[in-house]
């Protein structure tokens, strides 16, 4: 059974294929959905190190204002925003809105211009907090 | 329909109910999306909250939790966070893993694994919020 299965011939599968920007962008939902239960995880982390004492919320606060942390919590935010946007444009496909693939095209842009101008209004105002 | 030999052996309200091989209905669907709306304000506010909260003290933390409507709106956020996380990690091992035994196993461990990360959170809210300014 297994012998007959590596002789089979296989067809041409997705990396002979250009991907189009609607199938980058669904792939991307689900990497940010996985990339943000890590997140979640860290969530957790948080708020048992802050229910633990304060020596150890002074830890993990430490973690998350320094470089790296920083660094994480910008790539977080961005996966969230990109996967909060995209999951407002899944709703108007489930209301079977925006359905064409015209509008699919088109309403990729929304997405991404969403999800970033988010992220950045978001992180100018962490650092508009920091320098104020 | 009828001369189909499988469909004698399913009940009429099986059919009624039209859930199909799927087993139920539009419930894990109608769950994603319930809990991804109301997650877009919830998360929009605890963001707002972190960038107020960035580099606070221990005290500043516990007299923020400490307040009711944050603890409330934290515990509903951690509850829909888990259920569509779970709901959306449960999709993604349906799709990709194949081993009907393995997958089993995971779908149960990553049950245990969510509902396991809510209670600790909930509890963490809850003592940070009942300590908060004793």
């Amino acid at each position: 059974m297994s012998e007959a299965k590596i002789q089979r011939p296989l067809s041409p599968h997705l990396q002979v294929y250009k991907l189009p920007l609607t199938a980058l962008m669904s792939i991307s939902h689900r990497i940010t959905g996985v990339g943000l239960i890590t997140g979640t995880l860290l969530v957790t982390a948080f708020l048992v190190a802050a229910a633990s004492g304060e020596s150890q919320y002074d830890y993990v606060m430490g973690l998350a204002t320094s470089l790296p942390g920083k660094i994480v919590l910008f790539l977080w935010s961005a996966g969230l925003y990109f996967h909060m946007c995209n999951g407002v444009r899944h709703m108007f496909w489930d209301i079977g809105k925006n359905f064409k693939k015209t509008d699919a095209n088109r309403s990729n842009y929304y997405v991404l211009i969403g999800a970033f101008t988010l992220t950045v209004l978001t992180w100018v105002t962490v650092c508009g907090r920091l320098a104020g | 329909m009828s001369g189909h030999k499988n469909s004698e052996f399913v009940a009429p309200l099986k059919t009624a109910k039209g859930h199909g091989s799927a087993h139920e209905g539009a419930e894990h669907w109608l769950q994603q999306k319930i809990t991804a709306l109301a997650q877009i304000p919830l998360v929009l506010w605890l963001i707002y909250s972190i960038i107020g909260l960035q580099g606070a003290s221990y005290a500043e933390f516990t007299a923020w939790m400490g307040q009711p409507v944050n603890a409330i709106l934290m515990i509903i956020l951690i509850s829909s966070v888990m259920l569509h996380a779970k709901l959306g990690a449960q999709v993604v091992v349906e799709d990709y893993i194949s081993c009907g035994c393995l997958k089993m196993a995971k779908l149960i461990g990553m049950k245990i694994f969510f509902y396991g990360m809510a209670v600790a959170c909930i509890f963490s809210v809850l003592k940070i919020a009942f300590i908060a300014g004793i």
